[in-house]
């Protein structure tokens, strides 16, 4: 059971600081899986080479039961050395990148264009048929302008899956 | 500027492995790991105990793990070899068994490939070991099996596979000695909260109705946790229980034992676990064999847990007291907080409640119908443990009734005397790791009590054991049934015993004679003492084939699905179908 579908379940996004080693993202999504824990989005990079560190978002639903054993499976990993509840632990800012492609022509062309300057989207490549909006924000803030984009002639979808960091002046 | 020489992987690797203090690894050649082998004909420090089956190798390090304390070794070859090995490192896994398992690997030029006995090691090994390791540069390779050390035996222990490429092991390079290998990231706590071990003993201060409840992670924590949890009975006066895997992490002979926990503990532990107020749970997990139905898990107490690793803490059941550490350092401070406080026990309350558990008691659970005719397999047990206590004997056993039977009637005074495999329940696990705990200690009793059908997983061993001269006596509970699934069967599913009884067996004492050991077979009760006296006093491995009444189940048990206090007592209990259809889908 996950607990995702439980009526206390709450999303929740954790930070995760792990040695850059091989395998170590096949050990956390084998964790995931395996434990039947849900994954809604997961981002993974570099973020200190010298110390060969990078860094895993996991956003996540499940009961508080549920999300204090994830975090002290992923803190039992060995490559781990850190976990960082984002949610919980005070406040957080949460970003995501989506390039968004509209294939339209007319009246939907010119709307798409200046829903994409509400949302302050990018435009960063256009034909005379298409545009590709880069758009940056909080998850919900992307759904909405891809549900506006649907009946703009939306063809393609691409996010990075939601990144975070804690506010003030405290590092993770 | 390191002055130095250079040398070739595997002399580094066995450089590696002498440092840690290993003196025998358990293993089985082939073409990815012949430079290792080349290097251990070479040498003469490091024994190599030659299994017949890469399973039994890792079974029979996880024998001498658990009889010794220290971190058991494997080698074994690429693909087949270490697919082999899996089993092993998942039951390592789960019964929390320190242990590197070095597996060969096709050379690095190769991997990805499908090469000749290519497997993705790493891959399939990963959610069955503590952490593994792919070594692509013989330069990386001393740091790495240090810290392959390191964890399989820091803070929860568990498995650890190196996978060492063919390349590698030829390869020249550095060796690097232990002291310079300091873990990153791996650092467990083993120091508890004091103001929660100070929470804790005011807690059992004030209990009316306690209980302690020990696990394996005693014995593992070692042996200074072993004597402070003697030391803990002794000081409160407290009833306790034990898991499976907790059996001898106090003496089974103190008065104050109440027996095992759990599906088939007695009905006195499972009673007081589930009437007490004050639970101290020690060094065990609350597993699903020891709750039964989690949610009428013992419903009006109090629980403080005490576990070094933090996932079991509010994993299946909610604790009022949580202390993360190593049982050893945590005991130590509880003591110490319990005499600087001058807390004391509430002897009134402690003895109604003794009152009411000699109550439990008396209603001797665990006897059974004696007969003249057959073998009851309880009495089998009762008359191995009579004939050889004075020996002090190291047992272990296969996975099924007679494993169950073993727990209940065999007793221990002390730890690691005990083997058996409880979290996997690995049919096939009781030859090697008798092999294993004989190898550690030649000159030791050691029995594997075992199953008819279990003892033919891993019976190829019988050939290790005369190889390497070790005397496991094999005690066979011979019921010609897979007589726990027949037991379900009958319980559950309306006595039809589909594939459950085998027709055909061997001749155990003609097997026996066929490696070159002794054997015999023992029908009537009358024989047994002699058939034992028998097998104790000859020399070398050996197989006693004892007939059992087929017919007999384990009891007491708790149904799966059901409550600690819906315990079944006995054939009389087993009409009123118990089983809810919860239950029926629970393992
Ligand atoms: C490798 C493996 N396969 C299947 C099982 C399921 N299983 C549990 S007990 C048991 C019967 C064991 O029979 P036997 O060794 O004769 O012991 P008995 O129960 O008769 O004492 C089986 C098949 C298991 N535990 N392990
Ligand atoms: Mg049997």
């Amino acid at each position: 059971m996950t607990g995702a579908k439980h009526p206390h379940a709450r999303r929740h996004t954790i930070a995760v600081l792990v040695d850059n080693e091989p395998g170590v993202l096949a050990r956390v999504i084998g964790l995931f899986s395996g434990r039947g824990y849900n994954i809604e989005s997961l981002t993974v990079a570099e973020v200190a080479a010298r110390e060969n560190l990078s860094r895993i978002t996991i956003v996540t639903s499940g009961t508080a039961q549920i999300i204090e054993q994830i975090k002290a499976q992923l803190s039992r990993l060995v490559p781990v050395h850190k976990v960082v509840d984002l949610t919980t632990d005070g406040p957080a800012v949460e970003r995501e990148l989506a390039l968004v492609k509209v294939a339209s022509i007319g009246d939907k062309r010119v709307e798409a264009l200046r829903i994409a300057g509400i949302f302050r989207a990018h435009t960063v490549d256009a034909t005379n048929e298409s545009f590709v909006f880069e758009i940056v924000g909080r998850s919900d803030k992307i759904d909405a302008f891809v549900n506006l984009m649907e009946p703009l002639g939306l063809v393609d979808v691409s996010r990075t899956g939601v990144v975070a960091i804690a506010r003030g002046t405290q590092p993770l | 500027m390191s002055h130095e020489q250079d040398i070739n992987g595997a002399e580094i690797l066995l450089k590696a492995l002498a440092d840690q203090g290993v003196e025998v690894v358990f293993g089985y050649p082939g073409g990815a790991v012949l430079p290792i082998y080349d290097e251990i004909f070479k040498q003469n420090r490091l024994r190599h105990i030659l299994v017949r089956h890469e399973q039994a190798a890792v079974h029979a390090a996880e024998g001498y793990a658990r009889a010794t304390g220290k971190v058991g070794c494997v080698l074994v070859t690429s693909g087949p070899g270490s697919t082999n090995a899996v089993t092993g490192l998942l039951d390592a896994m789960l019964d929390s068994t320190p242990m590197v398992c070095l597996t060969g690997q096709v050379p690095t030029s190769l991997i990805g490939n499908d090469a000749f006995q290519e497997a993705d090691t790493t891959g399939i090994t990963r959610p069955c070991t503590k952490h593994n390791y792919l070594v692509k540069d013989v330069n990386d390779l001393a740091r790495v099996v240090h810290e392959a050390f390191y964890v399989a035996k820091s803070g929860r222990p568990g498995p650890v596979v190196i996978d060492l490429p063919k390349d590698v092991m030829t390869a020249k390079g550095k060796y690097v000695g232990v002291g310079k290998v300091r873990h990153k990231t791996y650092m467990p706590k083993v120091k508890g909260e004091m103001s929660a071990i100070e929470q804790a003993a005011e807690l059992m201060a004030g209990a009316k109705k306690p209980i302690l409840y020990f696990g394996g992670g005693v014995i593992n924590s070692g042996n200074a946790a072993i004597d402070l949890a003697g030391k803990l009975v002794k000081m409160t006066g407290f009833p306790f229980t034990q898991t499976l895997m907790g059996l001898g992490s106090a003496p089974a002979s103190s008065p104050q034992f109440l027996g095992m926990v759990g599906m088939h503990g007695t009905y006195e532990a499972n009673l007081a676990m589930h009437g007490c107020d004050v639970m101290v749970c020690i060094g065990a997990r609350f597993d699903d064999r020891v709750t039964g139905k989690t949610s009428a898990f013992s419903p009006h107490s109090k629980k403080i847990h005490i576990d070094i690793d933090p996932s079991s803490i509010n994993k299946n059941i909610m604790v009022d007291v949580p202390i993360v550490g190593d049982v050893g350092h945590v005991l130590e401070d509880l003591i110490r907080v319990w005499k600087a406080k001058q807390l004391h026990i509430d002897e009134k309350a402690l003895k109604s409640w003794w009152r009411t558990i000699d109550g439990w008691r008396s209603k001797d659970c665990l006897r059974y119908v004696r007969s003249k005719k057959v073998i009851k397999p309880q009495y089998a047990i009762e008359r191995l443990y009579e004939l050889t206590k004075a020996k002090d004997p190291i047992i272990a056993t296969e996975v099924g009734q007679h494993q169950m039977w073993a727990a209940q009637f065999a007793k221990f005074d002390v730890a690691r005397h005990w083997l058996t495999s409880g979290g996997l329940g690995t049919m096939g696990f009781g030859l090697p790791a008798a092999m294993g705990a004989q190898v550690a200690f030649p000159d030791k009793l050691v029995v594997n009590i075992a199953g008819e059908s279990s003892i033919q997983m891993n019976i190829q061993e019988l050939a290790t054991l005369m190889q390497e001269r070790l005397a496991v006596k094999i005690f066979i509970m011979n019921n010609q049934y897979l007589g726990m699934v027949r037991q379900w069967q009958e319980l559950l599913h309306g006595g039809r015993y589909a594939e459950s009884h085998m027709d055909v067996h061997p001749d155990f004492v003609k097997l026996a004679e066929a490696y070159g050991h002794k054997g015999r077979r023992v029908d009537k009760p009358a024989d047994l003492d002699d058939a034992i006296m028998e097998m104790i006093e000859t020399p070398g491995a050996f197989i006693l084939d004892v007939r059992t009444d087929a017919s007999e189940n384990v009891f007491p048990m708790i149904p799966a699905g059901a409550a600690h206090n819906e315990m079944l007592m006995g054939p009389e209990d087993e009409a009123g179908n118990p089983s809810s259809e919860d239950g029926m889908v629970l393992v």
